[in-house]
């Protein structure tokens, strides 16, 4: 083992290290906001919108997220071109991007509703007394309390995601893995920029999910 | 849309042998299922064994199955996959070496690699499980059971583990669901799965939607049917008045 | 001022209100007692819409609330409403909590919130805890925010559900001596309460409500003179109350 090629290799591995950290930002922040809207959705009186959510967690709950990514990459680019009547070239990015927040919108979903249904019922009662719409019940009084206490879960579930951007390997996109990957093959070493794209998960995730469990611990005093 | 829908696709000829895509697909599942089930016992049986490691009041066992849960939680199943498949064959024995590499069919070392990958990746969630099960259980049982003799061994083995497992089934269900869903990945190093079909069915035929549509059906049902096998296992072992903790 | 006509309410098949009916006039102080699980809550709910009620109607300063056309938000933005346990909102700081309506809902300036917020937390004796957090302070005074913060609207009417019976005793009356003083000063209250001491001082009428029915409505002197005189379940309502 000869881990010496590494270092000069570092500008293109911070490169695929940036796209997985844009994969896994844009995944969760685009995956919170369809969740949460899903949340809403299923939690409503209207029976007709909360199945419908329901079906789509199901759905994209028991599928794998490999098969969503392979599917969106083929998809995606035949439904623009259906919807705007022209070729519209669309990268590996965009629809691997689209997989991720579509996919983890169904787990984001479920993080919500808890944390909204874990919230006392009288809240609501007391912001409707005061005069609020829906609307401001849950954008003033709700939503807030929920996200502040579902916010370890969240966190969570981005280390899940951005251990899961690695499934980008399938389309060919060059993130992290696949570019250390791809430099170990040119090179010669494949074992070491593995070995190597290995530790760095590990100390990312590693890193970040201790965090996480100092802030569960400070939230729970 | 200019797309030629043909859902008739899946009993027409590939072009290889006599084979119809559904021939694929039936292969495919068949894959699937071998990887997962081949799997979860792997999982099963390390699992339990690491979740009692990580109970037992011995610093070194709990350290070491602490420190397996954190590695293999905390490395990308693909990443992991690929060292399984691409490293470690290299760091056996010449003999064994030799043999995964020439004398094996290439379906067969991708099989194992992906059985063992998936196993140990799982083992660790199923431990946490695990953990949390025995940890759930009142502090009286272990104490009662040591009161009337028992050694560690036999607490375990007859006290604790019968109850931990009925009290964890709701999350060892979802993490054996999640080790079909996990299979797919073993489409990545050649291995032709379900996913593997599906993508091939998609390339051939230009009917990408149906193959799609139907790879997406097959997991959905298997999902569901395995929710309801599973909630049909937590009923008939079930014992009335003991608790029960949420899934995931 | 509160007009509620033969009010009836199902939860499924179970009958919670039936045939409900008193009004409350302008300045007056009503209490509505009774054991739980009588309905008291419940009805006290439906005067702002809290609670739907399947038949009658109730009206509210000439809103009706079974009229599909109104608009509840805005009804209930000028009926005050305390709750057993308090609810403020524990993510805001006390003016926070004064204020977000008054901007939110009514479309004060900022301004013009805090200041009506900090005269009112003034008024029931808390300005100095103005920047804390709900959690900070005691279930009492968390209390007497929850009836400043709901004073902050100009609401025409208050409802008050039973809001000392989550209190530790020594906390009770730092709540009580507000609502007395709101009283006093002609606000027209209608409040789910067993703090009997507070009808005697205050109350203009008392409702005796058991299983869903109004089974007294009376003056106070009347419901507090001759217990004989009432019926027989207040009278066992009373002798368990009056006995502490």
């Amino acid at each position: 083992m000869d881990f010496s090629a590494i270092l000069p290799a570092m500008p293109g591995l911070a490169e695929g290290m940036l796209m997985t950290l844009k994969l896994m930002v844009l995944g969760v922040l685009g995956g919170v906001a369809l969740g949460t809207l899903l949340a809403l959705m299923r939690l409503s009186h209207n029976p007709m919108l909360a199945r419908l959510a329901g079906l789509y967690v199901n759905y994209f709950r028991s599928i794998p997220l490999l098969l969503v990514i392979t599917w969106f990459y083929f998809a995606v680019p035949f439904l623009l071109r259906a919807i705007t009547g022209e070729d519209t070239p669309v990268g590996a990015f965009t629809s691997c991007l689209v997989a991720f927040v579509m996919f983890e919108a169904a787990y984001f979903c479920e993080i919500v509703r808890a944390g909204i249904q874990a919230i006392p019922k009288g809240q609501m009662g007391a912001a409707q007394a005061l005069g609020m719409s829906y609307g401001q019940c849950m954008r003033l009084v709700i939503l807030p309390q929920a996200f502040r206490k579902m916010t370890p879960l969240l966190l969570q579930q981005s280390i899940i995601l951005f251990q899961d951007t690695s499934l980008v390997y399938t389309v060919g996109l060059m993130d992290f893995l696949n570019s250390a990957r791809s430099r170990g093959d040119i090179i010669g070493q494949p074992h070491e920029f593995l070995i190597f794209a290995g530790l760095v998960y590990f100390s990312v995730s590693f890193i970040a999910s201790q965090l996480v469990k100092l802030l569960q611990k400070r939230l729970a005093v | 849309m200019n797309y030629n829908w043909d859902w008739g696709i899946f009993f027409k000829s590939t072009g290889i042998g006599s084979e119809i895509y559904l021939d694929w697909f039936v292969t495919g599942f068949g894959w699937t299922l071998a990887v997962a089930l081949a799997a979860w016992i792997v999982a099963l049986a390390l699992g339990a064994v690491l979740g009692v490691l990580r109970t037992v009041p011995n610093r070194w066992a709990s350290g070491i199955a602490t420190t397996y849960v954190e590695i293999f939680r905390n490395v990308p199943l693909l990443v992991q996959l690929f060292l399984w498949y691409f490293l470690v064959p290299d760091l056996l024995p010449e003999p064994l070496e030799l043999w995964f590499k020439q004398d094996l069919n290439p379906a067969t070392s991708a099989y194992l690699s992906v059985v063992v990958c998936l196993g140990l990746f799982t083992a660790a969630r199923v431990c946490e499980q695990v953990r949390t099960g025995i940890q759930a259980l009142p502090k009286g049982q272990a104490a009662a059971a040591r009161a009337m003799g028992f050694t560690l061994p036999q607490i375990y083995r007859h006290v604790l583990l019968p109850q931990a497992f009925r009290i964890i089934i709701p999350p060892l269900t979802s993490e054996f669901l999640n080790i079909f869903k996990n299979s797919a990945v073993a489409s990545l190093i050649g291995l032709m799965e379900l996913l593997a079909q599906t993508k091939q069915t998609a390339e051939f035929s230009a009917n990408l939607f149906e193959a799609f549509t139907l790879a997406t059906l097959i997991y959905f049902v298997l999902n569901m049917g395995l929710m309801l096998l599973m909630r049909g296992v937590e009923k008939k072992v079930a014992v009335p008045g003991l608790m029960s903790v949420g899934g995931k | 001022m509160i007009s509620i006509q033969n009010v009836n309410k199902w939860y499924g098949d179970f009958q919670v209100l039936t045939g409900c009916s008193t009004e409350v006039d302008k300045g007056e102080v009503v209490v509505v007692c009774g054991p739980s699980g009588s309905g008291k809550s419940t009805l006290i709910k439906c005067v702002n819409a809290l609670e739907p009620f399947q038949k009658g109607d109730i009206v509210v300063a000439g809103t009706s609330i079974a009229d599909k056309a109104t608009d509840l938000p805005k009804l209930r933005s000028r009926v005050g409403m305390v709750f057993q346990h308090f609810e403020l909102f524990p993510h805001l700081s006390i003016t926070e909590n004064l204020t977000i309506a008054q901007t939110k809902v009514l479309g004060r300036g900022k301004d013009e919130a805090i200041d009506k917020g900090l005269k009112l937390l003034d008024r029931v004796g808390l300005k100095a805890h103005a920047h804390k957090h709900p959690g900070q302070l005691s279930g009492g005074q968390q209390q007497r925010v929850a009836i400043a913060r709901a004073l902050a609207m100009d609401p025409v009417v208050m409802l008050f559900d039973e809001p000392t019976s989550a209190l530790d005793p020594e906390m009770v009356n730092e709540v009580l001596d507000v609502m007395v003083e709101l009283a006093q000063e002609g606000m027209t209250m209608m409040c789910v309460t067993h703090e009997m001491g507070f009808a005697r001082k205050v109350a203009d009428r008392v409702i005796f409500m058991d299983r869903g029915q109004i089974v007294e409505d009376c003056a106070k002197d009347e419901f507090f003179g001759d217990i004989h005189a009432r019926s027989e379940r207040a009278q066992q309502f009373l002798a368990k109350i009056l006995q502490h």
